[in-house]
């Protein structure tokens, strides 16, 4: 037990007698074993004895919005905390709606555990904004630093991860996913020193410059543990296959490049290479893939869980002849150049399926792109059952469709549909999506997150509001007719966490009928609707507790509330927020 | 507010006219919103900069007119469709890079002066590129079999591939012989005769 941990045992009198008859120990023990941190906090709400056992037993915390509470006051309730989870930036972020600089510094916060948190292993950080001094610091600081995974993050370079490479000497993870950095070069890699072994992840798939091929082979060699290597498109098929062979015991495999431009022997290799993978779980990379290799990784597939072909424009055809080989999918990711035929092919092909996420190859139309519809979202219903999670982006979808697949699939816990072409009615009939929302709410009863397109009336939110009971995550663009709509899921949807909308004829009379609920809610965004400034300010006023932010536009009417974000917190207002970010 | 209602006049012509699917008079209602909400939303723009459009009522009326039909699918919106911008910029330089770049290789016939290039990507199989092979340097082709390689001239066209052997051409698929290909050299003679070319 710490030392330093002072318990005062009058406190336990006014506890429950069933706490005051554990002793200590015993209560941390067992609350060492509850990971889940929505647990964690229905166990510190028992009584006090409990939340001081709770709190000295963290060793894990998750913050969901950064400025929702102060590192400060983090470090001073749990004070044995190993690792940390971060987000920062509101998510329309990854979209370009919110302005560079406006904050998620993660400096303020390492400086606090740099003093209170000696033996931090983890930091997992999502849309942060990480400099390569604040990642050197981080290297330097922290002795026993193991796992540093950084997504959709700005604000550093390679520099800062040659930081990381370099000083961490117990690194186990190193995750570099989908950030916006500047990528000066991939010397990076060969910084990690020659006697370094403890690597056990690796992705750099999206760095873009070349690194050492033979430190990096050398690394993968003496890497004993590594299980899960993501190389980027640099690395060419002959250097993967040298790769595997270092390396047979991977579970999880991000290729680079798959352009066909073996010899016949190199085939054959990369063949038996594959073929020696049998614990591959998770298989990603393979850009610019064509029919012509992929028969090379077929024998590495029978134990896929996991295939991520979001980087490779596949066609229908090889898509289909790869599915053959992978039963055992459960999570599919895929572009949808492969259209509706290949859609058809994993409904016939992959019935344990549970994931599936359709990209688009030509978001903006630039080429002549056919892409998905409503029949391959339809054909996967009928043959994968168990779907409960996808993102669908298409260009046209009918409300039928959408009924026929939630009755198919009635378990879905996360609906995310993108009809690309704002405020699209149902193509067939001509009239508003309503009604296949309308179906999603009411049939998929375990439903946390959704999100929504096409041509919306107030009737969809009616219905969100009635039947989403469950709903947790909502995000909106270009729909509703009135404030009656947002009113009605502020009102309906009593598990609502986070709310984000855009482009809605939505209101301060919208804004104002969920002021109490914000509290509960991790946070609200609102771009581009119909609030006002005073709206704001009113919201403000009344609810002290929330800090409510306005983003303005240049050019834009000065009672416009262009961009609102508010959300919960314990640290009161922000002190770091840039000139254009306005607390009220 | 004047931008406002110049809007509803607009919006009202144009509904009047508009070409339907559904029954008239039906959703009248809905649409007047929806389109009052889209008309002042700044973020519709006929190019991705934020200069055009965002300001002053006239160029909102303006754009009025282009927005009152469903959104043409060209208007880009900032943020939209909701694709993160890694997965943007990944995708469509590829492909027309792949499509632009050709595979130059040079070709050798025995006695000729000098050398030329060809670009294997404009040939769909071996029949185009073997026909194009005879009309550069005027000369025939024997027939291709695969146990006797090319019978009825005393030409035979070969290629170096990636391991440095000389192989003849037509043994292995297109697309593998594409990409395998570094050179193209036409054999003549005794050598010919060599690979089970010849009379």
């Amino acid at each position: 037990m710490d030392p330093k941990r002072k318990k005062d045992c009058h406190d336990s009198g006014e506890s429950t007698r069933v706490a005051s008859t554990f002793p200590d120990e015993v209560l941390e023990r067992v609350l060492a074993l509850v990971k889940s941190h929505k647990d964690r906090s229905s166990v510190s709400l028992v009584c006090k004895d409990w939340y001081d056992a709770e709190r000295w037993s963290r060793t894990h915390v998750f913050i969901g919005n950064c400025y929702s509470v102060s590192p400060e006051i983090v470090v001073r309730r749990f004070p044995n905390v190993r690792s940390v989870t971060l987000k920062g930036k509101p998510r329309f972020s990854d979209f370009n709606l919110v302005p560079p600089n406006w904050g998620a510094d993660i400096r303020c916060w390492l400086v606090v555990f740099a003093a209170k948190y000696r033996c931090l292993e983890e930091l997992r950080l999502k849309r942060m904004t990480v400099s390569d001094e604040s990642l050197e610091f981080l290297a330097l600081s922290f002795p026993n630093f193991k796992a540093l995974s950084l997504h959709s993050c700005d604000g550093f370079s390679t520099d800062g991860l040659a930081a990381i490479a370099t000083h961490c000497k117990n690194l186990t993870e190193l995750n570099i996913q989908e950030n916006d950095i500047y990528d000066k070069s991939g010397c990076w890699l060969s910084c990690f020193p020659e006697n370094f072994t403890s690597l056990e992840v690796l992705n750099f798939a999206y760095l873009n410059n070349d690194v050492n091929f033979e430190a990096l082979e050398r690394l993968v060699s003496r890497c004993k543990s590594l299980n899960v290597l993501k190389v980027n498109k640099n690395i060419t098929l002959e250097q993967l296959q040298r790769l595997l062979i270092c390396a047979p015991k991977l579970t999880e495999l991000g290729t680079g490049s798959f352009l066909p431009e073996l010899t016949d022997r190199q085939y054959s290799e990369l063949k038996r290479s594959f073929s020696i993978c049998s614990n591959l779980n998770v298989l990603s990379g393979l850009s610019e893939a064509t029919a012509l290799y992929l028969p090379a990784l077929y024998p590495a597939c029978t134990n896929l869980t996991f295939l991520n072909l979001s980087d490779a424009a596949l066609q229908s055809e090889e898509f289909a002849k790869l599915l053959v080989h992978c039963p055992r999918l459960r999570r599919l990711w895929v572009l949808d150049t492969v259209e509706d035929k290949g859609l058809e092919a994993v409904g016939s092909n992959c019935p344990l399926l549970e994931e599936l996420r359709v990209f688009p190859s030509d978001p903006y139309e630039e080429g002549i792109v056919h892409g998905v519809t409503e029949s391959g979202f339809i054909a996967v219903s009928y043959g994968c059952r168990r779907l409960h999670y996808v993102l669908y982006f298409c260009r046209q979808m009918t409300n039928a469709a959408v009924e026929t697949i939630v009755q198919n699939c009635p378990d879905f816990t996360h609906f995310r549909l993108c009809i690309m072409t704002p405020c699209q009615p149902d193509y067939r009939t001509n009239e508003p999506m309503d009604k296949a929302f309308c179906a999603v709410v009411k049939t998929c009863t375990k439903l946390r997150r959704l999100a929504v397109s096409g041509l919306l009336t107030d009737m969809t939110f009616e219905y969100i509001g009635k039947y989403a009971k469950n709903l947790e995550t909502l995000s909106v663009a270009f729909a509703g007719s009135s404030d009656w709509g947002m009113q009605c899921v502020l009102g309906g949807c009593r598990k609502l966490r986070k709310l984000e909308i855009r482009d809605c004829p939505f209101g301060n009379a919208a804004l104002l009928s969920g002021f109490e609920k914000y509290e509960s809610m991790r946070s609200l965004w609102m771009s581009d609707c119909k609030v006002t400034m005073n709206g704001c300010r009113f919201l403000a006023k009344e609810m002290p507790r929330l800090n409510v932010e306005v983003m303005k536009e240049d050019g834009s009417d000065d009672s416009q509330a262009d961009k609102v974000y508010v959300y919960r917190s314990v640290a009161g207002p922000r002190r770091d927020a840039p000139p254009f970010v306005l607390t009220l | 507010m004047e931008s406002k209602v110049a809007y509803e006049n607009i919006e009202l012509n144009l509904k009047a006219t508009e070409l339907r699917l559904g029954l008239p008079g039906t959703h009248d209602s809905q649409e007047a919103s929806l389109f009052g909400a889209r008309n002042n939303n700044k973020r519709q723009l006929s190019d991705t900069s934020k200069e055009c459009g965002s300001k002053g009522s006239a160029s909102d009326a303006q754009h009025a007119d282009d927005h009152e039909t469903p959104p043409p699918a060209k208007t880009q919106i900032v943020g939209w469709p909701p694709v993160r911008s890694y997965r943007k910029n990944n995708l469509q330089p590829k492909k027309s890079e792949a499509e632009a770049s050709g595979i130059y290789v040079k070709v050798s016939m025995d006695g000729a002066p000098y050398l030329r290039k060809i670009d294997l990507r404009i040939y769909k199989g071996y029949p185009e590129l073997l026909k194009a092979l005879e009309n550069i340097f005027k000369f025939t082709i024997g027939e291709y079999s695969e146990r006797d390689g090319y019978k009825g001239s005393e030409y035979a066209p070969t290629y170096e591939d990636k391991d440095g052997d000389w192989m003849l051409v037509g043994d292995v698929p297109w697309d593998m012989f594409m990409t395998s290909c570094k050179r193209l050299r036409i054999m003549k003679g005794s050598e010919a005769r060599g690979l089970g070319g010849g009379v």
